[in-house]
Formats: C-alpha cells, sequence, structure tokens
C-alpha cells in the first residue's frame, strides 16, 4: 500500500534562480540542497511549503549524463513554452495570497478568478512551470460527466 | 546563469494576453514585452504555440465569453465588451464561426454550468483551443476585433 506522495519533480531551467523564486517569493522552505561532487556536480534541491513537511518539490535541472544534450534542450524548451504544467497549490484566502505575491513582484499568470470549485489564480515560476493557486470551497453543481 | 530561451520571452507575453485580454492589446507592445520586433513577434510566437497572437486572444475571448454567457445574466452586449470587443457585429460574428452558434442561442442551449466548469481554467483554456483554423492571417491584425 501506498502511503503518500512525498516528492514531485520540476524541471527547472536555472537552479539558483529556482531556488530564489519559491523561497523569496513563494515563501517556500529548502528541505535539502547538496552539490555532490562524485556525481560530476549534480545538485539535489528540494522545497516545500512551511506548513506540509512531508511534501517535496525537487527543482532538477536536466543534463547530461542522466540527459543527452539534444534532451536536455528539448525539455527545456517545452518548459520555456509553459508545456510542463506541474500543479495546483492550495491557500485560504486567494486574492490575499495574490496581492501578497504581487507586493514581492511576482506577476500572476491569471488574477484570481471566481469558479464553482473556488477561486482561482495562476502564477508562473522563471523557468514557465505553471503553478494554480485555488481557494477550493464546497460545491454542488450536480452530475456533469 | 544562462539567458532563457526565446519561449520563455513568448510565454510571458502569452501570459499577459490571458491576463489583458478584455483590452485592446497592441501588437507591437506585446513584441515589446516579448523583446522582440513586431514581424518576428508573431512569427515566432505562431511557430512557438502554433497559433498566432491574434488567434490566441481571440479564442481566449471567446472561451471567456461563453464562460459568462453560461454562468452569468450579462447581456450579450455587456458579455462582448468584457471580453474585450468593441463591436456587437463583430463579437456575434466571431462568436458564431467559432462556436457555431450565435451568443443568444448558445446561452439558451447551455445554461448552467458544465463540466469544464469544474476543472482548473488552464486545463480549460489549453484544451478549448481551435489553433489553426485559418480564419485570420498572420500579422493581419494589430489590435482587437
Amino acid at each position: 500500500m501506498l502511503d503518500a506522495v512525498s516528492h514531485v519533480g520540476v524541471w527547472v531551467h536555472d537552479q539558483d534562480e529556482a531556488k530564489a523564486f519559491y523561497t523569496e517569493k513563494l515563501g517556500f522552505e529548502v528541505r535539502e540542497d547538496a552539490t555532490l561532487e562524485e556525481l560530476g556536480g549534480y545538485r539535489w534541491l528540494t522545497v516545500g511549503p512551511p506548513g506540509q513537511p512531508d511534501v517535496n518539490l525537487m527543482l532538477s535541472r536536466p543534463g547530461p549524463p542522466a540527459i543527452d544534450a539534444a534532451a536536455t534542450e528539448q525539455l527545456l524548451e517545452l518548459v520555456a513554452k509553459g508545456a510542463l504544467g506541474p500543479g495546483i497549490f492550495r491557500t485560504e484566502d486567494c486574492r490575499a495570497t495574490c496581492k501578497e505575491l504581487e507586493a514581492r513582484g511576482v506577476e500572476l499568470a491569471q488574477q484570481p478568478d471566481e469558479r464553482f470549485y473556488g477561486i482561482d489564480a495562476s502564477v508562473r515560476d522563471p523557468s514557465g512551470n505553471l503553478w494554480r493557486i485555488v481557494q477550493p470551497i464546497e460545491y454542488d453543481i450536480g452530475n456533469l460527466s | 546563469m544562462t539567458p532563457p530561451p526565446l519561449a520563455r520571452h513568448l510565454l510571458r507575453t502569452r501570459d499577459l494576453i490571458d491576463r489583458r485580454y478584455g483590452e485592446p492589446l497592441d501588437l507591437d507592445a506585446l513584441a515589446r514585452t516579448a523583446h522582440v520586433s513586431p514581424r518576428h513577434f508573431s512569427r515566432s510566437f505562431r511557430r512557438t504555440f502554433g497559433e498566432t497572437p491574434y488567434q490566441y486572444l481571440l479564442t481566449r475571448r471567446i472561451e471567456r465569453a461563453r464562460h459568462l454567457l453560461r454562468t452569468t445574466e450579462m447581456r450579450v452586449a455587456e458579455v462582448c465588451l468584457a471580453v474585450g470587443f468593441s463591436s456587437v457585429g463583430s463579437f456575434t460574428t466571431t462568436f458564431r464561426r467559432r462556436v457555431g452558434s450565435s451568443p443568444t442561442s448558445y446561452r439558451r442551449e447551455n445554461g448552467g454550468p458544465v463540466g469544464a466548469d469544474r476543472i482548473p481554467l488552464c486545463a480549460v483554456m489549453a484544451w478549448a483551443r481551435q489553433p489553426g483554423d485559418g480564419a485570420f492571417r498572420e500579422d493581419s491584425r494589430p489590435s482587437a476585433d
């Protein structure tokens, strides 16, 4: 039986830039940041929201030898064009959170918008990954299948 | 730090279209956001995302209009202005061409929420697109409607 999702991978263009964004802009904490010389300088970098210590984002930069140069370029191009949206963040107050993020210089990809499932906005990290920011509400809109 | 790919700049501009679709958007201004010339911008945007900036803008406006028609009691003229068209005639023609019925008929046939209303807006925006429908030439219109 699987217990939980603990780590989710996010491809980034630049790990320093990503680390600064996720910590200084989004308020995440660094969980691990280790550069392993025995692995050719591979950097293991994870961050997560302070209130959720068992969930980590792995901010990884693709590259050889794990991923060849051509595939690395393709991957980073896909991230840059917004083709690899990683997920959804939950918040208790979407509008207040977005105001806070904008005050820190974050450019929202979408301003808060009322949907049937809640209030919803989105933000991109510097690499191009899209995260939605959702304030969920209970709703019942019947059978929509 | 290596500079981000051109696609990242273009994505930033696409996000701007998503945020400000209700305003008259100027091709030159959009190109400046992407740090390229207007002509290069339109070609690059199409190569990256499969449709011109203007086609992208129209699809976003129509997607939003469908949502407003289904879920609010705004009059058609109000919806038209809210999504960035300045003439009801142009709005109705574009809507009919893309959706297959007039705004009024669409509302009558699709009153209330549908399945798409319960999933994140980014998924709706991405999967409701009809790129390359051939309705508009590249570089044909520098601003809305």
